[in-house]
């Protein structure tokens, strides 16, 4: 049996020369604890994430916004279930991170939090949400733990529908009558300082980014994407005639990159904390479909043993 | 009868949890000609329900032509810690590919 010291360096080298990790490799216990509660709650915000959309499913202004909406949704669902997957292979079960989802010791992304109070919301997140989490996937894409990095790559290919729907349904209302415009702008004004917060603290304030970049489970910082999404978003705002609600926003030709404003780091960690407008809505819904869900679980457990007997009997 | 109050009706704690769906590790085969590929894990109560869940999560867009489920306790995997002894003995054996075989250029189909 090789000592702590030893195995700890050869892990360290492994991640250093880009190898990837497996679930049945050695790994510090820290390492493995640090996956499970990121990968899980990557997986709460895809399941969580589906809620405020689902509220516009039977509202969709045509068949095919309807459609196009309830396919993302149901790959959001997919996404939650490739992450589940990949923290169970760290030793966790499934039913116990549902447990901790809603009993609230873990988080799901904070934007869904925010109430969806009108049809442009489902532009504006597909663009401005989607578009967050995909600049932090196609990073993960390459992060060290190797079911972590497999089930990005899935999510990443799908979520690009995502982004697009969401642009189009803005250009649309963009092109439309001035009512139009006014609810694209209002929304875009509602979701724009979440969507920057979605990147996390700034970096001077996340104490676990340091030990996060040497294990490759992040390999850019906090502040670094959100610049990156901040330069792409820009322009794409100002292609579409929408004035994103920063008067700091503008361009530093020193630098190469957008300058923008303090985000309100307050409201920040108050909708962490669960004081959100919709903390409390977004768990119950989900503590609600887990306990009226639970008759329809046991009962294909018990169909499913009957079977089993059965066969058994049979082959008797 | 015993009366439902709400307070009583949750059922989040793991200890009063049904019993949790079995793993199932899901294969699936792109197209004909190709083999089954490994894609991912799933829940479900029975393999036949495995199946019609992973023609939804993982065959959305048309990925897959034919699935296999397998209970996750029905595979027996090697040990990482084994690696020496099952893969070392084959690194120094290079006369088993073909460029260990130094051969005139000039032959043809060989």
């Amino acid at each position: 049996m090789q000592n702590l010291q030893n195995l700890e360096t050869n892990f360290q080298a492994n991640i250093d020369a880009g190898k990837r990790i497996e679930p049945k490799d050695w790994m510090p216990e820290k390492y493995r604890k640090t996956h499970i509660r990121q990968i899980s709650q990557h997986a709460h915000s895809e399941i969580v994430g589906m809620l405020p959309e689902g509220n516009w499913i039977t509202r969709a202004p045509s068949l095919k916004r309807k459609c196009t909406l309830l396919a993302k949704v149901q790959d959001e669902a997919g996404h939650g279930l490739y992450l589940y997957s990949a923290a169970e292979t760290l030793g966790i079960s499934r039913d116990e991170m549902f447990h901790q989802l809603h009993t609230g010791k873990a988080k799901y992304s904070s934007i869904f939090n925010y109430p969806t109070l009108s049809w442009a919301d489902m532009g504006t997140i597909g663009w401005l949400v989607d578009g967050a989490a995909i600049i932090n996937q196609v990073m993960l894409t390459r992060t060290s733990f190797g079911p972590y990095a497999r089930a990005m790559v899935r999510i990443c290919k799908e979520e690009s529908f995502h982004q697009r729907q969401g642009f189009e349904i803005l250009m649309t209302l963009m092109r439309g009558t001035d009512a139009q415009k006014e609810m694209a702008q209002e929304s875009v004004n509602r979701f724009w300082w979440p969507s920057l917060m979605m990147f996390g603290p700034a970096d001077k304030d996340s104490p676990n980014t340091e030990q996060s970049v040497k294990w490759k489970i992040k390999l850019k910082t906090n502040d670094e994407l959100r610049q990156r999404f901040v330069d792409i978003i820009k322009p794409q705002a100002d292609f579409l005639g929408l004035t994103l609600p920063d008067p700091d926003l503008k361009w530093n030709e020193k630098r190469g990159h957008y300058d923008f404003g303090e985000i309100d780091w307050e409201e920040f960690w108050n909708v962490v904390k669960g004081n959100g407008p919709c903390n409390k809505e977004r768990v119950k819904a989900r503590v609600d479909a887990w306990d009226e869900g639970a008759w329809f679980r046991d009962a294909a457990v018990a169909y499913a043993e009957k079977k089993g007997k059965r066969g058994e009997e049979a082959a008797a | 009868m015993t009366e439902e109050k709400p307070e009583n009706r949750k059922t989040i704690k793991p200890k009063n949890l049904s019993k949790e769906w079995p793993l199932f590790e899901i294969f699936v085969r792109s197209k004909n000609g190709l083999e089954h590929r490994h894609f991912g894990s799933l829940h479900a109560a029975d393999a036949e329900m495995a199946i019609e869940n992973a023609r939804d999560v993982y065959t959305r867009r048309q990925e897959g032509v034919s699935i296999w489920a397998v209970e996750s306790k029905d595979i027996t995997a090697s040990n990482p810690e084994n690696q020496g002894e099952l893969y070392e003995p084959a690194k120094d054996k290079v006369y088993r590919h073909p460029t260990f075989y130094d051969l005139p250029i000039e032959l043809k189909h060989i």
